[in-house]
């Protein structure tokens, strides 16, 4: 069985956020990278059904240039078994769907897995675009992914219940939480091996972006807590009244 | 020069790091209250390669170099260091010892079941009255022909009861001094080999200590490591690149109780604002951070001339020396910020301060490496 995984380089989730050009860009000065972490936790639940059923190969698939190469060789050290950069710069998610739709034709794959969402712009398109291109199911944010010969049952969290879906192969799913129960830490000879496996750098295909960024702006600072004596309960409803107008 | 990190350091040192946080910091109070051993997370260190870092790939190790170890070793240690001894022990006088001066035979059977995550060893050389001065060993091994009959008692010895092999140090001929003494791997359930109850410590509580008593034990020929006589060697050459190993766990103990001293600065008030903004407390973590940079600089630099298999002799007590003293420094600080509460168990910062003490003392004094470094210069 061969998995394609799709896991997008993302700025670390403690890194501070700024904009240049107007707005209109990331800034990417002195910023650490990672596996965006629902791309991790489905990774981990891949190796989990891998050492369940066997025979599974697992490629991890990224789109971006020579800078990632560190972010996919993490999933590599993770346990993945080999990789393939698609060289250009993301310009939006149809455009890297559509890479990695192409990726999945070229390969004889048996499904694709990634995250729900990336971290950095929080999308959660890529998946289903995926499917849209390839025309096959897509099942997004599934909360628990188990494989039975050519079946998938992957149960969602939708309001005030689960859904259990039954897919059979191909077919594309992105994992959210609860897929896996903590990202897995690779191991120190995963670490040394991942350099010595294969990451297959490919020129990307002409897609053109549909959206474009305009503008970025930074959440309005949540303002200091105002303490209110315990005793004093019409100052908390004037304020509620006056300051905050909620009541 | 250059200061950089490669990739698979920084990997290395984010998986020991997500490691510590996911799965050594949950029990960490309750373990070192009532001295129980971190055996899952032991075994968990040993699936994920910690215990064989820098062996040779071909005996089961992760074929690393020293930084990735220190690396380790630091992250590990500002959460656990009582699981970080474990670790120490095993990587830096067990495997290393075997590794570097044990026959082919003795790698395959030791070895790589060490390396390889499948048994855990010790380091058998302090005893009863032979500390600090090692040379005079009481432990007698004596020469049979075939095989050494050993007699004696060894203190202090970490990873005392979770071992299946140990490196004892034994005297086969006193009268030739320390060029007599000899190293020898004795396996855990040889007849007349007992393991004494666990010393009740001040600090790395989770770790148990203890001493071993070896009586008429019968240890094989091809058990013994090198030539005839030479044991104190080898021995002296083992604890030179231990003790990079153990200034990066002060290293840890230090940073750990740095970070929990800066958070407490940031988040307690007194006096209309936050700790931190004092100047009391502020220039105290000024010194406190500039003790552990020195430190770190110090520990990569010994670590570096390792793996460059250059001298790293002096180094490496330079390194230990420094961090161990700023651990101890750091900690009592980093207790008398956190006021009372630094205090208690709940606030992690005593428990560092008992674990840092413990770094002065073992695989050589402070002392001991100031007479290491002295000589150094005082050499003709």
């Amino acid at each position: 069985m061969k998995v394609l995984l799709a896991v997008s380089h993302v700025p670390d989730t403690t890194s501070k956020i700024r904009f240049v050009n107007k707005d209109s860009e990331f800034d990417k000065t002195d910023i650490q990278y990672i596996i965006s972490p629902f791309d991790e936790l489905a990774l981990t639940r891949l190796l989990q059904i891998k050492e369940q059923i066997g025979g599974m190969h697992i490629t991890a698939v990224t789109v971006g240039g020579a800078d990632v190469d560190p972010t996919i060789r993490k999933a590599l050290a993770i346990g993945a078994d080999d990789a393939v950069r698609v060289d250009a710069e993301p310009t939006d998610a149809l455009f890297v769907a559509r890479q990695i739709a192409e990726v999945f034709k070229n390969g004889e794959f048996d499904f694709v897995m990634t995250g729900k969402e990336s971290i950095d712009f929080t999308g959660n398109q890529v998946g289903e675009m995926v499917a849209e291109f390839l025309n096959i199911p897509s099942v997004a944010s599934a909360a628990s992914l188990e494989l039975n010969g050519n079946i998938a049952t992957i149960i969602r969290e939708i309001d005030g219940g689960k859904e259990v879906i039954e897919t059979p192969m191909p077919f594309v799913t992105s994992g959210q939480k609860g897929i896996a129960k903590e990202p897995r830490i690779p191991n120190m000879r995963g670490i040394m091996m991942a350099r010595k496996k294969p990451l297959n750098v490919v020129p990307a295909v002409e897609q053109a972006a549909h959206t474009k960024v305009v503008k970025f702006t930074m959440p309005e600072s949540r303002g200091a807590c105002k303490m209110i004596d315990a005793d004093n309960p019409a100052e908390l409803i004037r304020l509620l009244h006056e300051e905050a107008k909620v009541l | 020069m250059d200061f950089n990190l490669s990739e698979e350091h920084l990997m290395i040192q984010k998986a020991a790091r997500d490691f510590a946080r996911t799965e050594l910091l949950p029990g960490v109070i309750e373990r070192d209250d009532n001295a129980i051993k971190p055996i899952e997370q032991i075994k968990r260190m040993q699936e994920l390669g910690f215990m064989g870092m820098m062996v040779d790939p071909k005996y089961g190790g992760g074929g690393m170099d020293t930084i990735s170890y220190v690396l380790a070793m630091e992250e590990i240690s500002k959460v656990d260091s009582s699981a970080s001894v474990m670790m120490s022990v095993n990587n830096s006088l067990v495997c290393w010892g075997l590794e570097n001066y044990g026959t082919e035979a003795q790698k395959q059977k030791y070895l790589v079941p060490l390396a390889s995550g499948k048994a855990i060893g010790a380091f058998a050389l302090s005893e009863p009255e032979a500390g600090s001065d090692a040379t005079k060993q009481h432990t007698i091994a004596k020469d049979m022909g075939d095989h050494y009959v050993v007699n004696g008692i060894k203190n202090w010895i970490t990873n005392g009861s979770d071992s299946q092999y140990y490196i004892v140090i034994a005297h086969t001929h006193p009268e030739k001094g320390h060029k007599g003494i000899n190293a020898f791997i004795i396996e855990k359930d040889t007849p007349g080999f007992t393991v004494g109850p666990h010393e009740n410590k001040m600090g790395m509580r989770g770790s148990h200590t203890h001493a071993l008593m070896f009586q008429d034990c019968k240890v094989p020929k091809e058990n013994r490591i090198g030539d005839d006589g030479f044991g104190f060697k080898f021995a002296m050459n083992t604890l030179n690149g231990g003790r990079i190993g153990i200034a990066a766990q002060a290293l840890g103990i230090g940073q750990g109780a740095l970070d929990l001293a800066i958070q407490y600065s940031k988040e307690r008030k007194a006096f209309g604002k936050e700790i931190g903004h004092h100047q009391a407390i502020a220039f105290k973590l000024a010194d406190m951070h500039t003790e552990m940079e020195a430190a770190r600089l110090l520990i990569h630099k010994a670590a570096w001339l390792k793996d460059q298999h250059k001298d790293y002799g002096m180094a490496g007590a330079i390194a230990k020396y420094h961090a161990a003293e700023a651990a101890m420094h750091v900690t009592t600080e980093a207790v008398q910020i956190h006021g009372g509460y630094g205090y208690v168990k709940e606030y992690h910062v005593e428990r560092l301060m008992r674990d840092a003490k413990l770094t002065q003392i073992y695989e050589g004094t402070s002392e001991i490496q100031q007479i290491v470094i002295s000589r150094g210069l005082l050499r003709d």
